[in-house]
């Protein structure tokens, strides 16, 4: 199964990803996209409906680790890297529309 | 040169320990070097001058003995290091300072490592040159028109390059191996779990690994032993001592081992001059002792689609996290735009074509509808691939191939062709879907005079088995003295 990618396509997985692409970027990644699709859709040749899936080498499932108390970072070296801080928290762009 | 440029890291902690010379020799030799042909060869983004110096002092001073106390290393950017900058190639993390240090970096620091600075990389680990570094290429020390190999380029041609004996890469589908190969280094991808993820800043969680990068077997497996071993702030890390590697690459004796050679990496697009030395790498290992028999992994021809639904969909989910609001990069914050305007924006001027590219591919191959035909069936794939492995290891002990098809090529040549750029993965990828060791060493140099790399394959937690083949094929090339006809700076 392999279907052509369009750039609409790849313009609304651009917006579900949050990423303001050009146009130019667009049309330059839609022509991208549909080589290394039909590339990679490969995979489909082989592999049967009884294989199971692996999605991690180790057998590993529930990892737990004791429930302590350790030191964790502190609000000032968490916030030293902050793009805006104010008043000890982060400081964002509005979150809401205007009419919300 | 220097002598104690050219030096092994073993030789170097010998004549530290013994007070022949200082660390802080030792670190400023290395320091000096950086200055003086790191302009050519752009292997580093920061130099670390104070903390190295600082290090290498407490290194003189006593505070820590152990088998690499006081030799330099080169650190590749996408570990994190607190209070030294740290990008990971990107420009969406210019400027960023860490909080905290990569367990690796604590285990290194308390074994009296001295970290020289933090090098170059495909932004985010993505791809197999270094052109995707937001910060320009780095160059091969054996040719500056060619690329140095990826993602780990600045590593590898670091230690290429003198300018540090050995460093830390890290490998999803071989960013360590096959800048290792294109260089004329020695690199190992330790077992998936054998070595922490703490602080490795995320590309694809599943086939992450860290790992060692030097100019002699036995300078990787010491690197190896010393950042190995289990780690509670890892919950995929394994609880299991490290294998011994050390050992193994001390005995060097393949005598009565089982090597597979794969049918599946030979024939066309494999480069004549890579093929001929692979061939003679494998017949002295049946002359060292070896036997030798053909294996066959069907689904090997399949690990390069696969790899490239799985890894893209993997970082879509991990470079979520780059959303302008706690650190990194943040743009268009105009007291109007939305946060979700802002982080859009951020993420276009903050990522470069490569990362774009896949994370479209991720957030399109996990996308409803799409999810069974490109991710599901990858990790069907992947299973199968896993088996191939499987089966291989119940009649030999090591698969061999070469570990890229080509030699190092040309900046530029494949910038603009993702998938001929994918290609020079081909090899590695496979240890990366099934969670085994690999290594990579020299094996001579091809009719174009530049270094082919030998892959060994091990089973899960046998990475001994690598470093023991590895070292007796060292021994027998002379691989370790292939560096000497790179060149001069």
């Amino acid at each position: 199964m392999t279907t052509a990618i369009t750039r609409d396509d790849v313009a609304h997985l651009a917006r579900l990803a949050r990423i303001a692409m050009t146009d130019d970027e667009l049309d330059h990644l839609a022509q991208q996209l549909d080589v290394i699709l039909g590339a990679v859709a490969r995979v489909q040749e082989v592999a049967a409906a009884d294989i199971p899936p692996t999605s991690h080498s180790l057998d590993l499932s529930n990892v737990y680790r004791p429930d302590e108390l350790v030191p964790s970072l502190g609000a000032e070296a968490a916030l030293d890297a902050a793009p805006a801080a104010e008043d000890g928290r982060f400081r964002v762009p509005r979150i809401l529309d205007e009419e919300a | 040169m220097n002598p104690l440029l050219t030096a092994t890291a073993t030789e170097l902690a010998a004549k530290i320990a013994a007070r022949e010379v200082s660390a802080v020799e030792v670190a400023q030799a290395h320091l000096d070097r950086i200055a003086e042909v790191d302009e050519k060869v752009h292997a580093f983004l920061h130099v670390d001058t104070e903390g190295a110096l600082a290090q290498a002092r407490r290194v003189d001073s006593g505070e820590f003995t152990g088998p690499l106390a006081g030799v330099p290393l080169a650190l590749k950017d996408v570990i994190v290091t607190k209070g030294v900058p740290t990008t990971a190639g990107s420009r969406i993390l210019e400027g960023w300072v860490p909080p905290y240090d990569a367990t690796i970096v604590e285990r290194m620091r308390a074994a009296g490592i001295v970290v020289l600075g933090k090098t170059n990389m495909d932004e985010f680990a993505m791809g197999s040159s270094t052109e995707h570094s937001a910060y320009g290429p780095s160059r091969n020390p054996w040719d500056l028109t060619r690329t140095p190999g990826g993602s780990g380029g600045g590593s590898s041609a670091a230690v290429a390059s003198y300018q540090a004996p050995i460093g830390i890469g890290t490998d999803t589908g071989g960013s360590i191996r096959q800048p290792a190969a294109v260089t004329g280094t020695v690199g190992a991808k330790p077992t998936y779990g054998g070595v922490s993820r703490y602080g490795l800043i995320a590309f694809s969680s599943s086939l992450d690994q860290a790992g060692p990068c030097a100019r002699t077997v036995l300078d990787a497996a010491l690197l190896h032993e010393i950042i190995g071993g289990h780690d509670p702030r890892d919950s995929t890390s394994i609880d299991a001592v490290v294998p011994p590697v050390v050992a193994a690459a001390r005995q060097a004796d393949v005598t009565g081992m089982r090597v597979g050679v794969v049918t599946q990496f030979k024939g066309d697009g494999y480069q004549p001059g890579v093929l001929a030395r692979f061939d003679e790498a494998v017949a002295m290992l049946e002359k060292l002792g070896a036997t030798v028999e053909e294996v066959s992994c069907p689904h090997f021809d399949y690990a390069l689609p696969a790899y490239y639904l799985i890894a893209p969909s993997e970082a879509s989910s991990n470079l979520a996290r780059y959303d302008a609001m706690r650190y990194g990069l943040r743009v268009g914050d105009d007291g109007e735009r939305s946060a979700e305007e802002v982080m859009a924006a951020t993420r276009d001027a903050g990522f470069g074509a490569e990362v774009k590219r896949r994370i479209i591919l991720g957030t399109y191959a996990l996308s409803a509808g799409y999810y069974d035909a490109y991710y599901g069936q990858a990790q069907k794939v992947r299973t199968l691939i896993g088996r191939d492995f499987a089966s291989a290891f119940e009649r030999v002990d090591v698969l061999v191939s070469p570990t890229t098809p080509t030699t190092a090529f040309t900046l530029g040549e494949r910038v603009d062709d993702p998938m001929a750029m994918y290609l020079a993965d081909l090899c590695t990828i496979p240890s990366n879907l099934y969670g085994g060791p690999a290594l990579s060493l020299p094996c001579g140099l091809s009719d174009d005079g530049l270094p082919v790399g030998l892959q060994i394959m091990a089973p899960v937690q046998a990475d001994e088995r690598m470093y023991r083949v590895a070292a007796a094929v060292e021994a027998a090339l002379g691989s370790d003295k292939l560096l000497a006809r790179a060149p001069q700076l």
